[in-house]
Formats: C-alpha cells, structure tokens, sequence
C-alpha cells in the first residue's frame, strides 16, 4: 500500500517537472559557487545570514559556505589547487597573496568590474597591497589596525592615573617599568607584553622603524631597508631593551601575550582590533582600556600596521560561476555588508567613507582602531611565515645569547632579503 | 598471502617510492609546474644550516635517550624483581606514562617547564636554587625534551626487560652463586649477556623513535601562535621530522622535505644495519 502511494507521488513530481512551464528552466540556469574562510564562531555565522540575503536578490545563484580550523586553512587551500577542487572565491590573508599570485591560483579581479581607480577612491590605501602585477587580486570586506591595551586596575595600583595610557614609547617604557612586579628573578607580572612572535612583529616594522625615521622596504617592495638608517639600529636597540634591559616583559610569560593580558598579569599589550571579540569574551575580570599606538615625541610621526583577509576569485570560476562568483564579490564588498560586519563581528569596515563616520570615529573601543587605520601599512610579505620567524631569531639571539643588537639587526636583515631576493629572482 | 603483500605494497611500499621521485623535483604544493631538478634538493639541504642544526639536535636526542632509557630501564627493573611485594603496582606505575597521550604528556611537561611560575622552578627556589630557563634557553631546551622523553619510555623498558629477566633461567644465577660469584659477578658475567636480545630490540626501537622524535617537540616548544617557530629558540629543539613538517605543511615545499625524508630513511637504515651487527651476539651456555 505504502509502496504504491511512492511511486504515485513521484511519478506525480516528475510530471509536474515536465509539465510546469519554466520550472525545469530554473533549475538549469540555477549556478553554485563555493565560498571558503577559516572557522570563527561569528565570521561563519554572519557569513550564513549574509549569504541567505545574497541568495534572495540573486535566486539563480547558490553559494555553497566552509569553514575550517584556522590553524589548517591555508593548508587546505594550497592542497585544493593543485587538484582543481575547491572554492570560487576564497579569504586569504593578504600576506599570502603573492604565494598564490604566483601559483596562478587567483585571477585578477576583472576591470570593468572593479575598476582600481574606484577601489584606489573608495577603499582604504592598504589595499593596494594586494595589487600585484599592476593588477587587484581580492579585496576585503574588513580590515584590521593595531592598537595599545591597558589595565586600568594595575595602572592604578601603581600610583598611575588609570585614564591616561601613555602617548609617547618613552612614556610606556616608565609606565611599564613602574608596574613590572619581580621577585628572585620570576617575573610576577609584567609592565609590557613584550613579544616578537605576535603583534609586536609588525610594530617594530611599521611602527618603529618609520617613527625612528626609517622606510622599512624599498617602493618596489624588493629590499629590507631596516638598517640603512641609524634610526633602524637606534629603534631595534629601544624595543630589544624593553626586554633585556628593563625586563617588562618575556614574550614566554603566561604563554603568550594576550594571554597574559587577559589574565591581569600584564599591564600593557599591543592587539589588533582581531582580539575584541577574545578580550571582550574573556578578559571580564579586568578593567581594560584602549588608545592609539605612542609615539616617538608628541607631534611625531603616526603610524599603524594594517592588515586584512581579501576575497579572492580563484581559477576555478570560469563562465556562468565566474558571473555568479563576481556578483558574490560585489556583494561581499559593499557598504551594507562592511556594517553588517562591524556590528556583528566586530571588524572595521574596509572602505573609506565607513573608516570616517563621526559617530564610529568616537566610539571608545572602536575609534582608537578607526584612527589608527588612516595612517597604517600593510606589509607586503612574500613569504609571511619565514619573514616572521627571522625577526623572532633575530630578537632571541638578543635576549637569550646577548647578542649585539647591531649585529642581530645586521643579520636579521640579510635573513630577509634573501627571502625577498628568493620570490623576486 | 597475496592480499597482505598487495596491502603492504600498497599502502607502504609504493608511497615511499613516491617520495623518493618527489625529493628529485622542485614540488611546491601550490604550483602546477613541478620541475625535474635532479639532485638539487640534496645539494641545496648540504648549504642548509638549519638542517644541520636538525640533524645535530636528532643525533643528540639519540645520544642522550637510549643509553639512559636503558641503563635507568634495566636498573628500574633489576629493582622491581628484585622485590616481593607489590611488583604489580611498581609495573603499573613505571607503565603509565608509556599509555599516556604524548599531547597531553608534552603539555603538562611544559607548564611544569614554564619560567615563570612553573614547579619546577618553584621547586629550586624553595631549595635556593637560582630559576632555570629550560624550554625557554637555547642551552637546556633539547634536554628539558630529552628528559621528558626518557620519563615517558621508561615504562615500556622496564616492562621489556622484566620479560628478558624472567627469561633467564635461575639455575645459572644459583650454580654461579655456588661457585663463589658475587652479585656484581653475576650482573656482568649472566644478567647482560642473557640479555643481549633484549637490549639490542631495546635499542634498535628506541634509535628508530628517537630519529623520528615530533610530538614532544611540537607540543613543548612550538610557538603560542601555531605558525611557525616549530623548534623552539634558535631552532634549539628543532628535529629533522619536525624540519620535514614545517618544510613540508608550513612552507608547502614538499620536493626539499621529501629530499630530507630520504636522508632520513637512509640514516635510519644504516644506523639499524649496524646496530644489529655489532650489538648482536649469540651466547650460549
């Protein structure tokens, strides 16, 4: 009895398949384009809601969401190009880009689509490093600055005023000084979280050394300039002393720096606008601040690292995919979007009309960052992971060897123009 | 028969091969052209200070683990049979780390390791003793890891060598006790030769893990933030397997990790041949 009832309903849909006008139509023209990112909690979620709004104003498209473990994306992508699987349009880090540029993994973004004078007018300036060959490779819908921590509690334990964080480096080295705790040569709780494997990476790159009056890189990307100024070795030498002179701060403390942070046992960090969502979640029982980055002198020069996560066009977006993927790319960028990102992931908006909205600009956690945006820099990495790991030796012959710092920067130099000669050759 | 060599052929054989044709090509995971580069992969590992660095710090945790692993393994169980009581409880003691998830092993070792707050040096500073970086020092990280891997293989030791102690028939120990011998007599004289099988199966596996020591080391020493920075300070604690992953998953070059699986797999080879050889003997009584 059962059976029989099946087959009439199925017969029964498969008539009204044929004889419906149209419908076989709209699922012929239907086109699924695959989209990957990392998993975080609200990014994949947000991403969901985004897509079901993109899926309504396009109902001929279906995009197809996932995620995997940070830890395990950009493995996933490299595997996914050699076998000709994987997304239409992906989330990289910046930094990887040129690595995959180079694989012929990405196609340009196509020009009469995203024209680079609008994007050179309507996103932020750090895009452009992504703009490789002459060409766009990915834009983002977010992007990322850095920006100066506090512990109001510890600031006022030792005697500070708990609502002014330090504007210039000298002043942060005293503060931290102040709070640094010791005894029998255990750190208890550091004035700084001092650190080379984390943010503190990018600090001394685009924060320092262009605040001691020195341009990190050449225009064309192709030379480590870090030591050709006395500046560079003067700016090396101060942040390596915050370690090894001062002690503030071991980058081993607690684990890591944020997490040191989060723990009421440092008084200072430098994050990125990335650890709001951690440090909101998890830090509720410490009483923190946020500013801009110091200074080198009041009046001195500003500056920021940027970074960001761009949506690319993969290879495997060819024909109707590529228009659907294009239109996907379109919607990922767009105003609306980059608002719905902030309120519910909580990165900052990629274009510069949002990056300057009053109101945002005066918000106490988000405008330090929104500040900080108009005058950061993006590195241009060739080969991100190796380009990190020298600066960490190259701080690690200082603390634990006692190397000259000189020399260590002499060094550390050598280490990443040869990763820079490597990709350019 | 035909179906457990197909398997073996299959799942262990040919992929090995394959990995000696990928050591002769320039084998980037991300691009499509994968050159034939002859032996370039091994010319270019030659002029690779870091690999050196990896292939001192291997031999030194070769070096350092087996001789303790077996000299502490034979004495622990020489002690464990030489009691009445409670031999079972002493066996279950010295086994459970042997059975203990080496992730989990390796993170406890490393907050017990921290500078800052960690047991150990909590320990020595109740004693007056002055802290000590471990994993954090370039001159006591591969040891802090050498250690913890010797506490972890003990169990497996002293269970091996229990085994090769009963095996010894106690009619040579009383003769020998008859004829006069002391004990020292009868540890050199029957005890060492009589184990001579087991210490030379001791040995060789204990060599082979060694040469392929990770786990401790990506979970003791590795960066807090996942990327990178592998094999602790200075490349400290770096081992060839650790070299070959970051090489391999991190830098995506899968032609130079694969050059240095081979040399690997030649080092280990060699090192097993002669290791039978020499410490092999058959003694009869």
């Amino acid at each position: 009895m059962r059976k029989r009832w099946q087959v009439v309903t199925v017969l029964a849909l498969a008539a009204t398949l044929f004889l419906v006008p149209g419908a076989s139509g709209v699922f012929a023209k239907q086109v699924t384009i695959e989209y990957w990112q990392y998993y975080y909690e609200s990014k994949a979620k947000t991403m969901d809601e985004l897509i079901k709004i993109f899926e309504k104003q396009n109902p001929e498209i279906v995009v197809e969401h996932k995620t995997f473990p940070y830890e395990q994306f950009n493995q996933k992508v490299a595997i996914s190009v050699p076998a000709g699987k994987g997304p239409d349009v992906v989330n990289l880090y910046y930094g990887w880009a040129p690595k995959y540029v180079e694989a012929g993994y990405l196609q340009p973004l196509p020009v009469d689509e995203f024209s680079p004078r609008m994007i050179e007018n309507e996103f932020l300036p750090m895009v452009d490093a992504v703009k490789l060959n002459g060409k766009y490779w990915g834009l983002p819908t977010a992007v990322r600055a850095l920006a100066l921590f506090w512990n109001k509690d510890l600031f006022k334990e030792a005697g500070l005023d708990p609502n002014k964080p330090p504007r210039t480096w000298e002043q942060l080295q005293d503060y931290a000084v102040k709070m640094t705790k010791q005894d029998k040569g255990q750190l208890l709780q550091e004035g700084y979280a001092w650190n080379a494997g984390g943010q503190d990476n990018h600090v001394f790159v685009q924060v320092l050394l262009r605040q001691w009056g020195v341009n990190p890189f050449s225009p064309d990307n192709k030379k480590v300039l870090w030591n050709s100024k006395p500046g560079g070795y003067e700016a090396f030498e101060w942040w390596t002393n915050l370690a090894t002179r001062y002690k503030v701060g071991e980058p081993e403390f607690m684990g890591d720096y944020r997490t040191a942070f989060i723990s009421g046992k440092a008084a200072m960090m430098i994050d990125g606008s990335f650890a709001l969502g951690t440090l909101k979640s998890k830090a509720k029982d410490i009483n923190w601040g946020v500013t801009t980055l110091p200074v080198r002198e009041a009046n001195g020069v500003k500056s920021n690292f940027g970074s960001f996560w761009l949506n690319g066009l993969t290879v495997n977006a060819r024909g109707e995919k590529r228009e659907a993927a294009i239109k996907f790319l379109k919607f990922l960028t767009s105003p609306e979007v980059m608002k719905r990102w902030l309120t519910d992931v909580g990165e900052l908006p990629a274009r510069q009309a949002l990056a300057e909205d009053a109101d945002l600009q005066k918000d106490p956690i988000y405008g330090p960052f929104l500040a900080g945006l108009k005058y950061a820099h993006a590195t241009f990495f060739v080969d991100e992971t190796s380009e990190r790991q020298a600066l960490i030796d190259a701080t690690n012959e200082v603390l634990l060897k006692g190397t000259n710092p000189r020399t260590a920067l002499d060094q550390l130099v050598q280490a990443e123009q040869k990763v820079r000669d490597g990709y350019f050759k | 028969m035909a179906l457990p060599l197909l398997f073996f052929l299959g799942v262990r054989i040919y992929p090995a091969l394959l990995a000696f044709n990928v050591s002769l090509h320039e084998w980037d995971i991300m691009s499509r052209a994968r050159p034939f580069v002859g032996l370039d992969n091994f010319r270019q590992l030659a002029a690779d200070p870091v690999f050196w660095k990896a292939a001192t710090n291997t031999f030194w945790y070769v070096a350092i683990t087996v001789p303790a692993e077996l000299a502490l393994g034979l004495a622990v169980a020489s002690l464990i049979q030489s009691v009445n009581k409670f031999q079972g409880f002493y066996r279950t003691v010295y086994f459970i780390p042997y059975i203990t998830s080496t992730v989990a092993v390796s993170w406890v070792w490393r907050w017990l390791y921290f500078k800052n707050g960690g047991i150990l040096n909590q320990l020595l500073l109740a004693v007056g003793l002055p802290a000590q970086p471990f994993l954090s020092g370039p001159a006591q990280a591969l040891y802090s890891i050498a250690a913890v891997v010797v506490w972890q293989a003990l169990g497996y030791q002293v269970i091996i060598f229990l085994a090769g102690l009963e095996m010894i028939p106690p009619t040579f120990k009383e003769a020998a006790k008859i004829d006069g011998a002391n004990a020292w007599q009868i540890f050199r004289r029957i005890t060492l030769p009589l184990l001579n099988p087991t210490i030379v199966f001791l040995a060789v596996l204990g060599t082979i893990s060694s040469l392929q020591i990770f786990a401790q080391i990506m979970n003791m020493t590795s960066g807090g933030s996942g990327q990178g920075d592998l094999g602790g300070p200075l490349n400290s604690t770096l081992s060839l397997v650790v070299y070959i992953y970051s090489l391999a998953f991190y830098k995506f070059k899968m032609g130079y990790a694969s050059a240095i699986t081979v040399v690997l797999f030649a080092v280990i080879l060699v090192v097993t041949l002669v290791q039978m050889k020499v410490l092999n003997r058959r003694i009869e009584y």
